[in-house]
């Protein structure tokens, strides 16, 4: 089993001053995925990640990291995993080959100086190779951050957040990074707050105040969330988004640019209660695929719903 | 330059106000600091130390003699406490700093007396600490013609006054000459040290936590001990480097003697710059910040100037203050380096204060392991 699948936890659990922070969580990431973590802040992203790399203990529930156990062999994980923080955790105050140096030595990397000077070549940082890494740019600091965290060639790679604050283009050259990871074979399981990341992964699971609400596939995520969702056009779209706040069946009523997205749980339901609107002739309505955004938004409320 | 808006000046000390208060640990220290700097060094500093340690060798169990000894204890200076037959056992007692004064009355003392031949009274103080003896010494000469006149009325040299009855001879061992820099400059290697081997380790490891760094370097295969000994290891080089630009200083500059070895001095400073920095280690797993950490640095720092003997003679003190001035390594390592320094003390006279100051770095490393264990989680 160890050998197909690189995360295999049940049930677990986290409490910090007797707030649970991560209730009771289940995942399964086979080797070689693109995994999405994606929940709204303080959903328990971070404490996951934690605990799957051997930072926290759980307070309940067991499973297996890289075939280790996430309670008693964090050793070995630590040793095999690559955690790249939110926060950029490497040392601002010594320079760019200085840290990869510091990161080779700590996991005992072999060939250290020439995997380090590859691993420079790759990134493009030879111009910067002694520059102090706290005065790199954004894009450059999370570059530096996951180069470092690959020296080790770990099997799972943990990213919280790596995308944060950079900009799209570096985005891109980070995702694109990724996936050639992954083709290598690492696992990557990676939190994020942006949907069009999270439809660049293989899988997800989304998560609210340490519940998982749903896990799949990005279309799977969205056809099993039994959301429709109509697009529309037309003048005076901030009149209309007022008038259908009023109606209980359309859950949600978003503004996307020129456009306007009404969804709703119910397709047979919300459709008649937007008939009076479709009639109209200013408006263009088209049946749409709802986005992962939508399905995310949909889950939230109803989740708070659900808590009140 | 826009003109003062008195609005934004109020929203700026309000804003002060409330980040003053949920800083907790500041704050205790701000209402903390002064309240305990008070009772402590209020009541415990006495620059006139008074009921000095003193022993006796007393050869001539006469009424002279005796008279002698109580005025001795009458003035408040002396408190006789041991009686010694040999000049050996105390000239022990006065190296392991046991006693501060020695008193010696000959076996003649009454029969040259009474001759009108001025018998000699030898009285040898540990002047390591000038300050300490200094009262004390002065109060000698009075004392001696004084009380001895009163017995000596109506004798045959009642008529002389006493005045100059005894020939009075004061030893200031260890640092004849009194001076104050002989005392003070071994004592600034341990206030020095306390201070920067505090604060450097203190600010190491909460500077880790306060850039985000301690969670990648936690999260990647180290355990613990090494992460707290790897910061450590550079700190007692620091503590090396000052020892020996302290010692250059105090041999070139200012002539301190060293009496003693100096290897022993290295080693036994080792032990102290240890104590010091888990003291450091102890702080950072407490303080959330920088900041907390230099506070709780001066917390610490101050009764280690004040109480342990370095700016104030240990023996002035109350008992009370003496017992919380025992706790402080800096206390031990004072005599200790004033030991081998200036009295020549070798490892045996040492030992006696490099057990508190071990006792006191087990127990705080593992308070601080206790703390560290649980800022993991």
């Amino acid at each position: 089993m160890s050998e197909a699948v690189a995360i295999d936890v049940q049930g677990l659990s986290k409490s910090f001053d007797g707030k649970r922070v991560v209730n009771n969580l289940s995942l399964q990431v086979p080797r070689g995925e693109i995994f999405g973590f994606l929940g709204p802040n303080g959903s328990g992203k971070t404490t996951s990640i934690r605990m799957l790399c051997g930072l926290l203990i759980p307070d309940a529930g067991e499973g297996k990291c890289l075939g280790y156990d996430v309670i008693r062999e964090t050793a070995q994980i630590k040793r095999e995993v690559g955690y790249m923080t939110q926060r950029f955790s490497l040392y601002e105050d010594l320079s760019v080959r200085e840290n990869m140096d510091f990161v080779a030595r700590i996991y005992g990397v072999e060939n250290r100086e020439r995997v380090v000077n590859a691993a420079i070549e790759r990134l493009g940082l030879a111009q910067r190779r002694d520059q102090l890494a706290g005065t790199l740019s954004g894009g450059w600091k999370q570059r530096l951050a996951l180069a470092t965290t690959t020296l080790h060639n770990p099997k799972l790679l943990l990213l919280d957040e790596p995308t944060a604050g950079v900009d799209p283009k570096a985005r891109r050259d980070f995702w694109l990074a990724i996936h050639d990871l992954a083709a290598e074979g690492i696992t990557v399981l990676v939190s994020t707050h942006y949907m069009d990341e999270a439809e660049r992964c293989h899988r997800l699971a989304y998560l609210s105040y340490g519940h998982i609400l749903a896990q799949g596939t990005p279309s799977e995520v969205v056809t099993n969330s039994g959301l429709t969702t109509w697009m529309v056009k037309g003048a005076n779209l901030n009149q209309l988004a007022e008038d259908l706040r009023g109606l209980s069946d359309a859950a949600q009523i978003v503004p996307f640019g020129d456009a306007l997205h009404v969804s709703g749980t119910d397709a047979e339901r919300l459709e008649a209660a937007l008939a009076p609107y479709l009639a109209q002739a200013d408006l263009t309505w088209t049946r749409t695929q709802p986005g992962l955004e939508d399905v995310f938004i949909q889950l939230v409320s109803e989740a708070v719903e659900e808590k009140t | 330059m826009s003109r003062f808006s008195w609005p934004s000046f109020v929203a700026i000390v309000v804003k002060e106000f409330i980040q003053m208060r949920r800083d907790r640990l500041t704050f205790a220290m701000m209402v903390g600091i002064p309240m305990i700097q008070l009772a402590l060094f209020g009541f415990a500093i006495n620059s006139d130390p008074r009921h000095l340690p003193t022993a006796v060798i007393n050869a001539d169990q006469s009424e002279f003699s005796r008279t002698f000894l109580a005025a001795l204890k009458n003035s408040g200076y002396f408190e006789l406490t041991r009686v010694v037959q040999s000049e050996a056992e105390a000239n022990r007692l006065l190296d392991e700093g046991e006693v501060q004064f020695v008193v010696t009355i000959p076996a003649q003392f009454s029969r040259d007396l009474l001759r009108g031949e001025r018998p000699s009274l030898l009285v040898e103080a540990d002047a390591t600490d000038p300050s300490a003896t200094g009262n004390a010494i002065a109060a000698l000469n009075e004392l001696a013609r004084s009380a001895l006149a009163h017995d000596l009325k109506g004798s045959a040299q009642g008529a002389a006054g006493g005045a100059n009855a005894v020939e009075l001879i004061i030893h200031r061992r260890y640092n004849p000459e009194g001076i104050t820099q002989h005392n003070i400059v071994p004592g600034l290697m341990g206030v020095i040290l306390t201070m920067t081997m505090i604060m450097m380790t203190g600010l190491a490891i909460t500077r880790e936590r306060e850039r985000g760094t301690m969670e990648h370097l936690l999260a990647m295969p180290v355990n613990p001990l090494e992460v707290m000994l790897g910061k450590i290891m550079p700190y007692i080089l620091v503590g090396y480097i000052q020892v020996i630009l302290i010692l250059a200083a105090s041999t070139f500059i200012f002539n301190v003697p060293i009496q003693g070895s100096l290897l022993l001095l290295l080693l036994c400073v080792l032990l102290f710059i240890a104590a010091n920095l888990s003291v450091g280690i102890m702080f950072s797993t407490i303080a959330r910040n920088q900041m907390q950490a230099m506070q709780m640095t001066f917390f610490f720092f101050l009764p280690s100037m004040l109480i342990t003997g370095f700016m104030f003679p240990f023996r002035g003190m109350p008992v009370w203050a003496q017992r919380v001035g025992e706790i402080l390594p800096l206390t031990h390592f004072l005599r200790l380096v004033r030991g081998i320094m200036l009295k020549g003390n070798g490892a045996l006279e040492t030992l006696p204060h490099l057990w508190p100051m071990a006792l006191f770095m087990l127990v705080v490393i593992a308070l601080g392991l206790k703390r560290f264990k649980r800022t993991l989680d």
